[in-house]
């Protein structure tokens, strides 16, 4: 009861001393003479976010690099040996294999996925249903998503839905979480069923932005609608397509909730980020942790540079 | 080219290019796209017919054989997840999680999606393309330093290591890139005039930031919020590590994991929990799904 008090009185007491804040910087800048209070307002208006950036993701960043080269107690310097011990050991690379599936798969299903079901409800009356169905799932958790899908793919034909349909063929029920390799592709699906809504929700929106009169013209100069939808649409397209990539490929690397309720990394189906908590956790290997941490973050960097580059043209156009 | 053309475009004509859209609907494109819901919707029906039937039920057949007569469909297993087995008290964590790290990381953002779009300063390009940068950084990479940070801090002699607070503070900061992005582009995008005659009334900043920036980006602000609850509400991670081991302070997230792998077998309580963890999500999703869809296509993309 008193966890629901205090967060009944952050909810009000937060609002509270935020805004205080804001109004007492602002009367102290109003006495100071107008050049001293240009050069400072922006800074305390500032301040609170680039303290919380700092504190939770500039600074833990920086250590964790510098943790990395440190043994499990943190204590001696080891180099690259904790880097050495990732790109040596079956389990970690079999992760980081996992990884590039996760990465090629989920990505280019769900952008395929979703480009192929905007076009398509484009040109039916009940779009919005479809919509909502496809997207519904983005609203809920993966750890949710995990169950909702552990009860498609369980072994038994009572219980599992997707045995049940097997045996029904007179087939026997296949073991779709434990058939390595196969059974990434089960999980990579789980992500699929998650992210095609979004990826369909933000084509479908450029789709719209697409001019009726640029088609018309196509296919009144004789294209067909195949033609109409790879010579025109296709390249209209591709920016956005570019962004929900680079979004998609980045939930990729990052996988972890799916593995960790569906399967806790068995039956060969280790990702990086399932690793990493497993060696923090459950081996306290401080510095292997961080170590595979650095290694998600190198594997993200291409895609921040995309995105930085990408701002910036925006910039220029502004 | 619109400019000109847009006059012309009125009554029959407009009706036809609409038309024009809606090109060729045939059957492999209806079979195809009721295929695509059917795929979409099963696995979730699934768990709202499981979640309803007895454990005898459940152990003897499937949840399809439940859709048909005779209907035995009960509310045991609800009652066993939400006052046996700890989802009540999760329920409200989730909410006292959730709730608290929106509002903190909205007006946060918000004072300094401000400063970006319309104060001057040296290092401003540089400090947003960090904001942007730090879009992508995978929070794996910070749970060490937090960690450790959170275990040597003390706040007025009271540990926060493994509080709700510490996980407040977690997903402020994690949340406030995504915010910043979102706030300040839409701030940036307001017209200039409106502050500039503010300006010359005598307005200070506090007063055009409170009674012009705010309620002109209210929709905005309520992409945000609901993306940011959403967020916080289905976060797994974050509260495994910041929170430990000890169940009075799980949210439904990490209860429902738990439960998950302790207790697979048991299909009935497990699809039960499943659906008391989605049903807040659900709720936000259907009532709010305008402001949701033109979060997500304003190009502010989280990572």
């Amino acid at each position: 009861m008193d966890r629901i008090i205090s967060a009944i009185a952050v909810v009000v007491a937060v609002p509270l001393v935020l805004v205080g804040y804001i109004l007492v910087v602002e009367f102290i800048i109003g006495r100071l003479p107008k050049r001293v209070a240009g050069g400072i307002r922006p800074w305390l208006w500032l301040a609170p976010a680039l303290l919380f950036l700092g504190v939770f993701l500039v600074y833990p960043t920086i250590a964790t690099i510098f943790r990395s080269f440190y043994n499990q107690s943190g204590k001696n310097l080891i180099g690259l040996d904790n880097y050495a011990w990732f790109f040596g050991q079956d389990s970690t690379l079999l992760a980081l294999r996992n990884n590039v599936l996760w990465v090629v798969f989920l990505t280019g299903f769900v952008v395929g996925l979703g480009l192929l079901i905007a076009v398509l409800v484009d040109r039916v009356k009940y779009e919005g249903v479809v919509k909502s169905i496809v997207f519904l799932p983005m609203a809920i958790s993966f750890v949710a998503a995990g169950v909702i899908w552990r009860l498609v793919y369980d072994i038994q034909p009572t219980v599992g839905t997707l045995n049940a349909g097997i045996t029904a063929t007179g087939a026997s029920p296949y073991p779709f979480i434990s058939t390595a390799p196969w059974n990434n592709f089960a999980l990579i699906f789980v992500g699929v069923w998650m992210l095609t809504g979004f990826a369909m929700v933000i084509l479908s929106a450029g789709l719209k932005g697409v001019s009726v009169e640029l088609l018309e013209a196509a296919r009144v100069d004789g294209a067909n609608e195949l033609q109409v939808f790879r010579r025109i649409v296709l390249p209209l397209l591709a920016p956005t397509i570019a962004v929900v990539a680079t979004t998609i490929v980045i939930y990729a690397l990052k996988t972890f909730d799916v593995v960790y309720v569906m399967t806790n990394g068995n039956f060969d189906t280790e990702v990086i980020a399932n690793r990493m908590y497993k060696e923090l956790f459950n081996n306290g290997q401080q510095g292997r942790s961080a170590a595979i941490a650095v290694v998600l973050l190198i594997a993200i960097i291409p895609v921040m540079v995309v995105n930085v580059r990408r701002f910036r043209q925006q910039e220029a156009v502004r | 080219m619109t400019q000109a053309q847009a006059p012309v475009l009125v009554g029959a004509q407009v009706q036809q290019k609409r038309g024009a859209r809606r090109r060729g609907p045939s059957a492999p494109l209806h079979i195809a796209l009721i295929a695509i819901m059917v795929i979409w919707a099963i696995p979730a029906i699934g768990l709202l017919v499981a979640s309803f039937r007895t454990a005898a039920a459940t152990n003897a057949s499937g949840w399809w054989t439940a859709i048909a007569p005779p209907y035995e469909f009960t509310f045991a297993n609800y009652d066993y997840v939400l006052n046996r087995a700890g989802f009540w008290n999760s329920f409200l964590n989730s909410f006292v999680i959730t709730i608290p790290a929106t509002v903190l990381v909205v007006m946060i953002a918000a004072f300094a999606a401000y400063a970006f779009a319309w104060m001057e300063f040296p290092l401003r390009n540089f400090l947003f393309v960090v904001v942007v940068g730090l879009l992508v950084v995978p929070l794996q990479v910070t749970l060490i330093p937090v960690l450790t940070l959170l275990r040597d801090v003390n706040l007025f002699g009271n540990k926060i290591n493994g509080t709700i607070l510490a996980v407040w503070l977690a997903h402020t900061g994690y949340g406030l890139p995504f915010a910043v992005y979102l706030l300040r582009n839409y701030f940036g995008s307001l017209p200039r005039e409106v502050f500039e005659s503010a300006s010359i009334d005598g307005a200070g900043p506090a007063t055009a930031f409170f009674r012009l920036a705010l309620p002109m980006s209210v929709p905005a602000i309520a992409s945000l919020v609901i993306f940011q609850f959403l967020w916080v509400w289905n976060d797994l991670l974050v509260s495994l590590v910041y929170l430990g081991p000890v169940p009075q302070n799980h949210p439904l997230s990490v209860t429902l994991a738990n439960l998950t792998t302790n207790f697979g077998g048991n299909w009935q309580f497990v699809t039960a929990a499943a659906f008391v963890s989605m049903i807040v999500p659900i709720i936000v999703f259907f009532s709010l799904q305008r402001y949701f869809v033109r979060g997500i296509t304003g190009g502010a993309v989280k990572g």
